[in-house]
């Protein structure tokens, strides 16, 4: 009897998780079709303007898309070079050791922090430093939100990459080092390598938290309508435009912040969709 | 293993209890309030602050009465009066002609406080900074980029203006304040209202976003150059540096409580439904709103009592009074000139039940706010018994 009724609680919770996804995908869609009606899918995310105002109401992804894919991959690029030294340091060089253990807790509090505290932190500490690198007059922009983009993601990137170089078999280290391998050697020709596709599915992973960052993004940014005119402009992402403009908005406007939000939900799906396959190629290995 | 069973189906049912308990409480509070009467109002979210210390203010007076305002933005509140689900409405801007013929029955303006839109900058050394409406609509559509423009050090004579990018800072929400500021520009610049037009949510040529006042002053506080537009409610209470506007007669004013009184200083119509933008009168700020609340002229409609309808007027003679008008200064918000209590007043004399007047008119304003407390006395009394 006990037995049943655990086993009934257990699939009514995993149940419930999935419709509650399924409710999700139908309200975005459903509310999202008045966009699609008028714009059609591919005329929506491919035009570039955005006018809210009544007269020459007109609403496009583009430049929200753009905006996302280039903060998101610029931290990116900035933070592979940290996290890559990070998950060395406690996989390979200091692994197992309590120095090792230290950097690692400390690495994961960064995971810890609220995104609105990173926005401050970028607000009143970072945005005087880019003004004084003289990236552009006021400091917000593309370059902003990515260099704090770059440290909120550091701690997914380099907890998995850990975890896969330290997975790395001991005896083809030790038989690398028989061979006369310096440890620079066996770090490029064994444990990355070995290691690869574990990384790679670490840095998708680290992307897909970056294209949904919505907070720390939206305080810096500077929240312009338009496709960013580089890394020193100002520009918008998806979430960051949803965070913006959705109270007052009604209409053909929420239905097209609301279409948004369903696009950011498709790239994040498929990015995550990515880094499990990857992971699922390195089990099989 | 059993203990874990336990404690696993204790939370699940603790949570779905919980879950259907939430559903419920909604009831639960308006059971206990037999004797409790309620206002409820919805609209604007700009004069929210100072609706909600007033009607509390109103509340602690007249214990009975229970005032309710959802802040849910002037369209909102204009539909919810044509729904007759709120006693009344409240709005930024006056409803057209158009409008009003959809409301099914007539609906008066009753003007309750002013505000204005201020433009907040930070330049060091620059305490005192004039602009004119032109000049602001270039520098938001890009077109004056620097601070020490010919143009700007041409009224700023003396002023240590520096080689500086101009940030232009506005808002990235739909906003009141947006559509106050694209309005006034509209009047006083014909490119602007070619290029931009009004509205609350607008395309932008130059310039950052932020949400909200609180966002646009953040920003224009930390960044040395930026100038953005901010609500004179927020701006006040705040003690930005601001900067004085050229006004329809020449004249540089600086946003205070009075200047935008006075912008309320001109012939205004019997209705009150007045734009004062770009007023006329020479101490006026030039960026200056009123706002609204809206109700029907006849109160006898669904099954609203005349006691209700009654209760309606106090609460509009008790913001009009005297302590009424003072809350609203403390918090920055500027009181209704004399001329404008008095058309208000006016107007609530036309207030009826089926025919029946409500108001008999006491224009004196101090006698309107005796009134009102005198009212709110009877109701506790009656209460007591």
């Amino acid at each position: 009897m006990k037995d049943k009724l655990f086993r009934f609680v257990l699939f009514f919770a995993a149940l419930m998780i999935l419709l509650l996804s399924a409710g999700i995908i139908y309200s975005l869609v459903s509310r999202s079709l008045d966009t699609f009606n008028e714009y059609g899918v591919w005329g929506f995310i491919s035009n570039a303007e955005w006018d809210p105002r009544k007269a020459t109401e007109e609403y496009g992804a583009l430049s929200f898309i753009v905006g996302t894919l280039y903060t998101a991959f610029f931290a990116l690029l900035i933070c592979i070079p940290f996290s890559l030294s990070v998950a060395l340091f406690n996989g390979e060089y200091f692994k197992g050791t309590k120095v090792a253990s230290a950097v690692s807790s400390v690495v994961d509090l960064l995971a810890g922090i609220p995104s609105i505290v990173f926005g401050l932190w970028g607000f009143y500490s970072v945005r005087p430093i880019v003004i004084a690198l003289g990236v552009n007059a006021q400091g917000f922009g593309i370059f902003l939100s990515s260099i704090v983009l770059a440290i909120m993601i550091i701690p997914y990137a380099s907890s998995l990459s850990t975890e896969f170089i330290s997975m790395v078999p001991n005896n083809m280290k030790e038989g690398a080092y028989s061979l006369g391998a310096t440890r620079l050697e066996v770090i490029r020709r064994i444990s990355f390598p070995t290691a690869s596709s574990g990384i790679v599915a670490a840095y998708i992973l680290a992307l897909g938290r970056a294209l949904g960052e919505t907070m720390a993004v939206t305080m810096l940014i500077g929240n312009t309508d338009r496709i960013p005119s580089g890394l020193r402009g100002t520009g918008n992402t998806m979430a960051s435009v949803i965070a913006n403009q959705f109270g007052e908005a009604d209409g053909l406007k929420l239905s097209s912040l609301i279409a948004i939000g369903l696009i950011l939900f498709i790239i994040t799906a498929i990015i995550n969709l990515i880094a499990k396959m990857v992971m699922k190629r390195l089990s099989k290995v | 293993m059993k203990r874990f069973l336990l404690f696993t189906s204790l939370l699940f049912f603790a949570s779905l209890l919980l879950f259907l308990s939430s559903c419920k409480t909604g009831s639960s509070d308006s059971q206990k309030g037999i004797s409790r009467s309620t206002i409820s109002g919805a609209g604007a979210t700009f004069p929210y602050p100072y609706y909600n210390i007033v009607f509390r203010d109103f509340m602690r007076i007249n214990e009975g009465i229970t005032v309710n305002y959802g802040a849910m933005g002037s369209g909102g509140g204009i539909r919810s009066l044509r729904d007759r689900s709120v006693d009344f409405g409240a709005s930024d801007a006056f409803m057209t002609d158009k409008e009003l013929e959809t409301m099914n029955g007539e609906v008066i303006h009753i003007a309750t406080c002013l505000g204005g839109v201020v433009m907040a900058y930070t330049l060091e050394g620059v305490d005192s900074l004039r602009l004119t409406g032109p000049l602001i609509s270039d520098i938001f559509l890009g077109k004056v980029k620097k601070w020490n423009d010919p143009r700007i050090t041409s009224i700023n004579p003396g002023v240590p203006l520096p080689n500086l990018d101009i940030t232009p800072v506005y808002r990235s929400d739909g906003s009141g304040t947006t559509f106050n500021f694209s309005e006034y520009l509209s009047v006083v610049s014909p490119e602007w209202n070619r290029v931009m037009g009004k509205g609350k949510a607008l395309k932008w040529e130059a310039g950052i976003a932020a949400k909200g006042n609180p966002g646009v002053a953040g920003i224009v506080q930390q960044t040395e150059g930026a100038i953005g537009y901010i609500g004179s409610e927020y701006a006040l209470t705040l003690n930005l540096k601001t900067a004085k506007l050229k006004n329809r007669t020449g004249r540089f004013v600086e946003a205070t409580l009075e200047t935008i009184s006075a912008a309320a200083n001109v012939d205004l119509p019997d209705d009150m439904r007045a734009t004062i933008t770009d007023s006329a009168d020479p101490n006026a700020y030039p960026i200056s709103l009123f706002t609204w609340i809206l109700l029907y002229k006849d109160q006898q409609y669904g099954n609203r009592t005349k006691e209700e309808a009654m209760e309606l007027l106090d609460l509009l003679l008790y913001m009009l009074s005297p302590p009424g008008q003072k809350v609203a200064a403390q918090i920055n918000y500027a009181p209704l000139p004399e001329q404008g209590l008095e058309k208000n007043y006016r107007l609530l004399q036309g207030l009826h039940y089926g025919g029946e007047p409500l108001f008999d008119g006491l224009t004196s304003t101090d006698d309107a706010g005796a009134r009102a407390l005198e009212g709110g006395e009877a109701d506790n009394d009656g209460e007591g018994r």
